[in-house]
């Protein structure tokens, strides 16, 4: 029981007032060059790396547990924060801290559109005051067979959607990323070719949007989402490969038809719309049936919905799960 | 034409080569120890010894090439040491996988090598590489003979084309490094298959041990 008793909340801070991470980075960074210039060391680059705790703030600090939270060991902070897959700046998983160091997250709109009452135009700060935070700490299970256990800060997507009111064509939610290969270099093209078709792109059904479970991420252990996690707003959807997380959104729309999503039209054999987590339907290349959670040597089976099954299998029934992978 | 190296030098060059090929293991046996590799450490070494058992096995296919191109005749007394390198990075490999990804579950390896066309790949070439390795000594040369030898040592054109198939198999998206050793195993097969066309007399081929 003691799961239902909320942390208590600091007084009021509004989100608009705290600097964001980009900006305190930079000056961090800009004061650390500072002092290294002066003592004639070359410490710029590599100091953040050394930290296993985090250096900044944590704006979040005091955001409520939840009820729908993990117990499990946390993946420790470096972890979490330096093996990404976010092709948008690399496909390697370690360059993206590196290269989404100094990504300005500020200031970033969000479009709310298509078939609801409500469209509008957010601005971050005004979505993080409108929603609060509160923390949830999920299992994260990547379509790579490995996994985490990430304490994510957020808000449930369906208050958003409620707030804009969707009309009775909206069967289905898209979302975009920012499309900028000049700040996301990944988007440029490569040697041969590009990578992905961007902006990359995901959906979900209305009722898997409306679940509790699925949050929009603003945040991870108490700090502003770094870069490389997706700042500054992504989709969590913890029973689902993590693909289906989108990171760094820029638009959200309600559509009657099934949005199609990038790693579906990057290999359709390979990556279904939905990405439910299932150890029974391998990917065609490889296994599903186990996974490393990041930290352990050795291998764990993987479970239905990534263990959410009690929660999300009901949106499912009737459905063959090996169809619509 | 390049003067022989003597005895005495290529004791010390082959000790010096020894050395840096096991730089590769150092350096990932150094992170994992130390804990330093962030994420998964069992991925770091899958790759690291991945990447290099393909290199040397590419560095050992360009011996010959070499040696016919740049007369560089002494090159051969290295070959061996790069293939066995190749074959031991290729064990470290297979064995991360059966140890740490499998812990020792022969029934589901076994339904993954059949099932995964990127695992049969990967387990072909490190089958291939056994015989190769085992005979790899001037004893079972002199057993085999030269000639059956050689045709025996022809299957390391097998085992690279199916290691590179193997990275290929493997990728995601963006092929741009597997690609990158596909072309220059590509060079290497096809600087022989252009000199078996041309029918030149196979200088070198007798002094081959």
């Amino acid at each position: 029981m003691d799961m239902l008793i909320a942390k208590k909340r600091l007084p009021e801070i509004k989100s608009s007032e705290i600097t964001p991470k980009c900006v305190y980075r930079n000056r961090r960074e800009f004061i650390m060059g500072g002092a290294a210039l002066a003592l004639g060391l070359n410490m710029t680059s590599s100091w953040a790396a050394l930290q296993s705790e985090s250096p900044f703030p944590k704006p979040f600090a005091d955001a409520p547990g939840s009820l729908y939270s993990s117990d499990e060991k946390l993946t420790d902070y470096e972890s979490v924060t330096t093996y990404n897959n976010f092709y948008e700046f690399s496909t390697d998983k370690h360059r993206p801290a590196e290269l989404a160091k100094n990504f300005m997250a500020r200031p970033w709109t969000i479009s709310v559109a298509g078939e609801c009452n409500k469209p509008r135009q957010w601005d971050i700060d005004e979505l993080i005051s409108k929603f609060p935070s509160e923390e949830r700490i999920y299992r994260h299970r990547c379509v790579e067979a490995w996994s985490m256990v990430v304490p994510w800060i957020g808000f449930e997507l369906g208050k958003l959607i409620k707030a804009s009111e969707p009309t009775a064509n909206a069967k289905f939610i898209e979302f975009e990323t920012l499309h900028d290969p000049q700040r996301m270099p990944g988007q440029k093209p490569g040697f041969l070719g590009g990578t992905l078709d961007w902006p990359y792109r995901e959906g979900l059904r209305m009722d898997e949007a409306m679940h509790p479970l699925t949050i929009l991420t603003v945040g991870l252990y108490g700090e502003y989402l770094p870069g490389q996690n997706g700042a500054p707003l992504r989709l969590t959807v913890p029973w689902k490969y993590g693909f289906k997380g989108i990171k760094s959104i820029v638009s959200i729309r309600f559509t009657e038809q099934q949005p199609q999503n990038t790693w579906n039209l990057q290999a359709p054999s390979e990556y279904g719309f939905y990405a439910n987590v299932n150890p029974e339907v391998d990917h065609p290349r490889w296994s599903q049936a186990k996974e490393r959670k990041i930290g352990e040597l050795f291998k764990q089976p993987t479970l239905m919905f990534n263990g959410y099954g009690d929660h999300v299998a009901d949106l499912y029934s009737g459905m063959d799960l090996s169809r619509h992978f | 034409m390049i003067r022989p190296v003597s005895p005495a030098a290529l004791r010390w060059l082959k000790s010096l080569l020894f050395m840096v090929c096991l730089l590769p293991l150092a350096g990932v046996a150094h992170g994992v120890l130390t804990a330093s590799i962030a994420g998964d450490p069992v991925e770091a070494m899958t790759e690291v010894s991945g990447q290099w058992a393909l290199r040397f096995l590419l560095l050992t296919l360009s011996i010959t090439p070499f040696r016919t191109l740049f007369k560089l005749t002494d090159l051969i007394k290295f070959r061996r040491m790069l293939g066995l390198f190749a074959f031991f990075y290729a064990l470290c490999h297979l064995s991360v996988y059966i140890v740490f990804d499998q812990f020792f579950d022969w029934p589901e390896i076994w339904r993954d090598t059949v099932e995964k066309k990127f695992v049969f790949a990967g387990m072909l070439a490190v089958v291939l590489m056994i015989p190769l390795a085992i005979t790899s000594t001037n004893g079972w040369i002199k057993r085999l003979g030269g000639k059956r030898w050689q045709r025996l040592h022809r299957l390391v054109y097998v085992s690279a084309v199916a290691a590179v198939v193997h990275f290929i198999w493997l990728v995601k998206a963006d092929y741009t490094q597997p690609l990158i050793y596909a072309v220059v195993l590509i060079l290497l097969l096809g600087y022989r298959v252009i000199r078996k066309i041309r029918k030149k007399p196979a200088v070198l081929r007798s002094r081959t041990c």
